[in-house]
């Protein structure tokens, strides 16, 4: 039974990585109504710049303050630069150009780091509770503290602020958003800023367990994905509690489902965005879409 | 000249080998004198162009190091040595992303477009085995490729192409031969790629324990692609093995590293693959976590102080500085760089006849040939039946902030008998 509920932990450990990045596919995806595929890049991009910062002696937590505000300064010179001539196009080509800031933000990294790996400080005491022959590490209460605080936050923004409400308007209709006085342009800045916020604190808090090299988030960026479609792409208690089921459900599939076992664990993200897709395409916390015709 | 282009254009059409030749380089040149009719192209007296396919961008592109020592090493040549008996090198190095397509288009545009010697160096195993083909049916040397596979000494198909470090499988013999002397009863768990490099490792450890007391006890493959290796450590951590071997690809290494260092329930004796024993995978762990890990190598560690007074390494630091400024001669990739092209030139010397044949014949009757960047002992030695240049390596263990050498070298060939498919 330890071994079971140990498996657990591991896996809302994992859980809570993909939950943090979720948080930030979701928030932009409210903001703008577009999936951003160079998310996980640019939180890559974020974490590396935290590590410039540490590694020029400044310390951790001021680090970390400057690369929150310089993420969020780049999500929104990224969105005026790159972004806005392509407004209004068809999502498609908005999809098509996030993909290329993924691959463009990846080699840029590459060229100014390198590829070789790089120790991240951790900021979470090392060590764990153990409690009943579970242990739970420091780093992963500390991940899931963090990614609880910060959707909370989100939760407040989007449903209790007036930006939040404007952002909701833009994200469902830009062209009566704009008529009725929302300032748009600045609406869909402010959340690539944002989003840009979020992913970074995603990067710092995944850069101690998974070490920074420009493929960082490559992989958990999949994971991401299924969960904010599983939770539902606008909402971020969906984007948490999805990111945490895709950890949970790959962790035990991994070791408990003998054919699954490590080789086919990478399957289970894909089977969960499939099985979603067809049986509850808004996902678990998801509104329905209704469009008046 | 514009002229000239569009005529180079029209025939391209026809033949794309027609515009190609460059410098007195006939395409298709072929060789007089004793070695008639042998393949001369990109090579003339005074020159000799070779290409090389490297991951510059993308997952693996930390190994895009390697060709800045091999082009450092041939610069000192060209600049002090005249060139390698008088051939000024030319070193053309294309970036194929480890994506195997792009490697063939790219093998096709050297040999093709920049009529290439020898493709010196593909990297990693799936880009060279979608290229090696290629370069045998266009009987092109593709000598010394980056990759420990064992298919390219087993293979009898592919005389062209030819390996240069020692193989997965005779890394996985010496790490057996040390279990088998120092832990003879072990019980090992084992995490691994799960790809050819893994399975090549793994396969050959399990082979060179059969009839001893040593069990695997415990195994965890991962993906390339999996953000983090940390259940597989868990699952392993529940075999009770005492002994680990790390199978891995450097940032896997890492974790897996981490993994074994924060569990302090299961304390194992860790044995971690060449492919990740860079100290650039190390540090991140922390120098105090990684004390007494077991590794092996073949080539000298810049780091060691042990070669402070060796002459190779004097030069190879020196001629570094010169010729690579900026580039940190610690990096193993650029050591193990000027390693493989002092042995290009080494090969290259030895050839009988200045062409294609004459250097596949050399590649493949090297005797007991010295390498300055190799370990004392460690040889160069292909023969019929032999296609492995290097199959001798030494343990080493990693104690304070470096690795340090024990044991003597173990010529895997001579303890387990010759490698066969």
């Amino acid at each position: 039974m330890a071994g079971f509920l140990q498996q657990v932990v591991e896996g809302l450990g994992a859980g809570a990585i993909y939950a943090s990045l979720a948080l930030a596919l979701v928030l932009i995806y409210q903001f703008t109504g577009i999936v951003n595929f160079a998310q996980g890049e640019l939180a890559m991009f974020s974490t590396y710049l935290a590590w410039q910062f540490t590694a020029a002696g400044l310390p951790f937590w001021l680090a970390l303050v400057i690369t929150l505000v310089v993420s969020f300064a780049g999500g929104m010179l990224i969105e005026r630069v790159i972004i806005r001539p392509v407004e209004g196009a068809p999502e498609l080509t908005v999809v098509i150009v996030t993909v290329g800031l993924f691959i463009f933000v990846n080699a840029a990294a590459g060229w100014i780091w390198s590829f070789l790996i790089k120790d991240f400080p951790n900021p979470f005491p090392e060590g764990a509770l153990t409690a009943g022959g579970v242990s739970v590490g420091y780093s992963t209460l500390g991940i899931l503290g963090v990614v609880g605080v910060v959707m909370g936050l989100l939760y407040l923004l989007f449903q209790h602020t007036k930006i939040g409400l404007g952002m909701r308007a833009v994200a469902s209709n830009p062209g009566s958003a704009r008529l009725v006085g929302i300032r748009v342009g600045w609406t869909l800045a402010l959340g690539w800023g944002l989003a840009a916020t979020v992913g970074a604190v995603s990067g710092v808090l995944v850069a101690p367990l998974l070490f920074l090299d420009p493929n960082l988030m490559g992989g958990v960026l999949i994971y991401a994905f299924a969960a904010a479609t599983l939770g539902g792409f606008d909402s971020p208690v969906g984007a948490v509690v999805g990111g945490l089921i895709v950890g949970v459900a790959e962790t035990l599939a991994g070791a408990y489902v003998g054919f699954i076992g490590s080789d086919l664990k990478i399957g289970v993200p894909l089977v969960i965005i499939l099985v979603v897709l067809l049986l509850r395409p808004r996902g678990l916390f998801g509104r329905a879409v209704v469009e008046r015709v | 000249m514009r002229v000239s282009v569009i005529g180079c254009t029209a025939m391209l059409l026809v033949s794309v080998a027609a515009c190609g030749g460059r410098g007195g380089t006939e395409p298709g040149a072929t060789a007089s004198g004793p070695c008639q009719g042998q393949q001369a192209t990109g090579i003339t007296d005074k020159s000799l162009k070779l290409g090389g396919i490297y991951p510059l961008s993308g997952p693996a592109s930390a190994y895009g190091d390697i060709p800045k020592g091999i082009k450092a090493y041939f610069d000192y040549v060209n600049a002090e040595k005249n060139g390698i008996g008088g051939r000024k090198v030319e070193f053309v190095v294309r970036d194929d992303g480890y994506q195997p397509p792009k490697a063939v288009e790219e093998a096709r545009r050297l040999v093709e477009q920049e009529q290439v010697f020898a493709l010196f160096q593909t990297l990693g195993t799936p880009s060279t085995t979608a290229t090696w083909d290629y370069t045998n049916q266009h009987k092109v040397p593709q000598i010394f490729v980056a990759t420990g596979a064992s298919k390219w000494g087993t293979d009898t198909q592919h005389p062209w192409t030819i390996g240069w470090q020692p193989n997965y499988i005779s890394e996985a013999r010496i790490y057996a031969q040390y279990l088998k002397k120092d832990k003879p009863n072990a019980k090992v768990a084992v995490l691994y790629q799960n790809d050819d490099f893994g399975k090549d490792l793994l396969g050959g450890f399990k082979r060179a324990i059969e009839g001893s007391g040593i069990t695997v006890v415990g195994e965890q493959s991962y993906e390339v692609t999996d953000p983090s290796v940390d259940p597989q450590m868990r699952n392993l951590a529940g075999s009770k093995a005492d002994v680990f071997l790390n199978v891995t690809t450097p940032k896997f290494g890492s974790q897996a590293l981490a993994a074994d260092a924060k569990n302090t329930g299961w304390n194992p004796l860790h044995i971690i693959n060449n492919v990740s024993s860079s100290i650039t995978v190390l540090k991140p762990v922390g120098f105090e976590n990684v004390q007494g890990v077991v590794s092996s190598s073949y080539y000298k560690d810049p780091r060691d102080p042990t070669w402070n007074d060796d002459a190779e390494m004097k030069l190879y630091k020196a001629k570094m500085q010169q010729y690579a400024p900026g580039a940190d001669p610690n990096v193993p990739f650029f050591t193990y760089g000027w390693a493989v092209a002092d042995a290009f030139n080494k090969t290259m010397s030895a050839a009988k006849c200045p062409t294609r044949e004459g250097l596949r014949d050399s590649m493949r009757s090297l005797s007991n040939v010295q390498v300055g960047m190799l370990l004392p002992g460690v040889t160069m030695n292909t023969a019929a039946g032999d296609g492995f240049p290097i199959e001798s390596m030494q343990l080493m263990k990693f104690k304070g902030e470096r690795w340090e050498l024990f044991g003597d070298v173990i010529d895997t060939r001579k303890e387990f008998g010759p490698l066969t498919g």
